[in-house]
């Protein structure tokens, strides 16, 4: 139950980009490697923002899927398991090229 | 803390105000809507790390733990997997050889910190119910905050014995030289592909109360199988806290780390 407090560290990161304007969004990138629940984040955003200047401002999250590269066969492949090994070389090492992600893309403020 | 957890997907929320949460199209913005009362909006990109603030804190924790020439393991587990048991045998086979420094992570109690006196080792205690919030995980500037507590420069190996937990701390770098974690037999072959951000995170893998597995109906290959799914080639001792079996191997896995990331003569 770590969102709680990753929610904290989403508000410093959106003051300090919003710079004191109004936040309509807030748009999150979640690798599918990360163990970071969408539902429960947005759940705790509601939770944290309650009573501040973001308690109406949308966290909308985009999920990435986890991709490997096969070191053996160059070959990249999205994951449908958490098994990270390539389906056409087992025993190869492979190398997550997309999955890991877990950072706020951009912010939609409110026009001056 | 079980109350904010919501893993039913596709829920709808309560949040007091209405918005959607399915945006897989591409988003439109309120620049074409000439109805004259809605302002328009302003996209303004950001692209930053959210663990940016806990990754520079546990910079800094290496940073001193360089400074200090103190060798830093992170060890993770579930609730009751042995790690304390673990630590107790470890400290006692390092009496002599290493000075050991603890950080011991807890929601509640000292029970555990109690149980690793009187090894020779310091041992600083974070409960995370005590101006944490009752966090699941330590994260870096909770460890930073017990350093002070701790005297860096006469250690050779500082371990921080993580919270109970397979889920949260996988995600909170806090500045160790590398992680470790121990997995018991009973808590069966499966765990790996349950939680595999815990089991790709480790550099080692301690497999706990084998002494165990004549009286269970376990698979120790089939875990093997799993595990190598997820995180092949990782190192693996298997151990038995209560019978002192493979403490050695990671007393000895310990000392090759320490002589890996700081020269010093024995």
């Amino acid at each position: 139950m770590h969102e709680l407090s990753i929610c904290g560290s989403v508000m410093g990161i959106v003051r300090k980009h919003a710079a004191g304007r109004e936040v309509r969004t807030v748009n999150i990138r979640i690798g599918a490697m990360r163990q970071i629940v969408p539902d429960t984040l947005v759940y705790c955003w509601s939770l944290v923002t309650e009573s501040s200047e973001l308690e109406d401002t949308e966290l909308r999250v985009e999920r990435i899927p986890a991709k490997i590269r096969c070191t053996g066969c160059g070959r990249e492949q999205v994951l449908d398991a958490p098994a990270t090994a390539c389906a056409s070389c087992p025993g190869c090492t492979v190398d997550l090229v997309e999955g890991d992600e877990f950072l706020i893309t951009s912010l939609e403020l409110a026009e001056a | 803390m079980g109350r904010f957890h919501r893993h039913d997907e596709g829920n709808d929320h309560d949040h007091g105000h209405a918005h959607n949460h399915d945006h897989d199209h591409a988003h439109d913005h309120d620049h074409g809507d000439h109805s004259g009362y809605v302002t328009g909006s302003e996209r303004v990109v950001v692209l930053e790390r959210i663990f940016e603030e806990n990754d520079q804190t546990a910079a800094a924790n290496r940073r001193d733990f360089d400074g200090a020439e103190l060798t830093a393991v992170n060890l993770m587990s579930s609730p009751g997997a042995g790690k304390t048991t673990v630590l107790r045998e470890t400290l006692r086979q390092l009496q002599g050889r290493l000075r050991v420094g603890i950080i011991e992570g807890d929601i509640e109690t000292s029970i555990d910190a109690d149980r690793l006196d009187g090894f020779g080792a310091a041992v600083s205690l974070i409960n995370t119910a005590n101006g944490f919030g009752g966090e699941c995980h330590l994260d870096a500037p909770m460890v930073r905050s017990a350093l002070p507590r701790l005297p860096l420069t006469d250690l050779d190996l500082l371990i921080v014995e993580n919270v109970g937990n397979l889920v949260c701390p996988a995600e909170f770098d806090v500045g160790a030289h590398a992680r470790a974690m121990v997995y018991s037999v009973t808590e069966g072959e499966e765990k790996p592909l349950k939680y595999p951000v815990m089991f790709r995170s480790v550099d080692l893998v301690l497999v706990n109360k084998v002494d165990l597995i004549p009286h269970l109906d376990y698979d120790l290959s089939l875990f093997y199988a799993n595990l190598d799914a997820v995180n092949p080639g990782v190192a693996v001792i298997e151990t038995s806290a209560r019978t002192g079996l493979g403490i050695d191997k990671w007393c000895g896995w310990l000392c090759d780390l320490r002589r890996s990331f700081h020269q010093f003569p024995d």
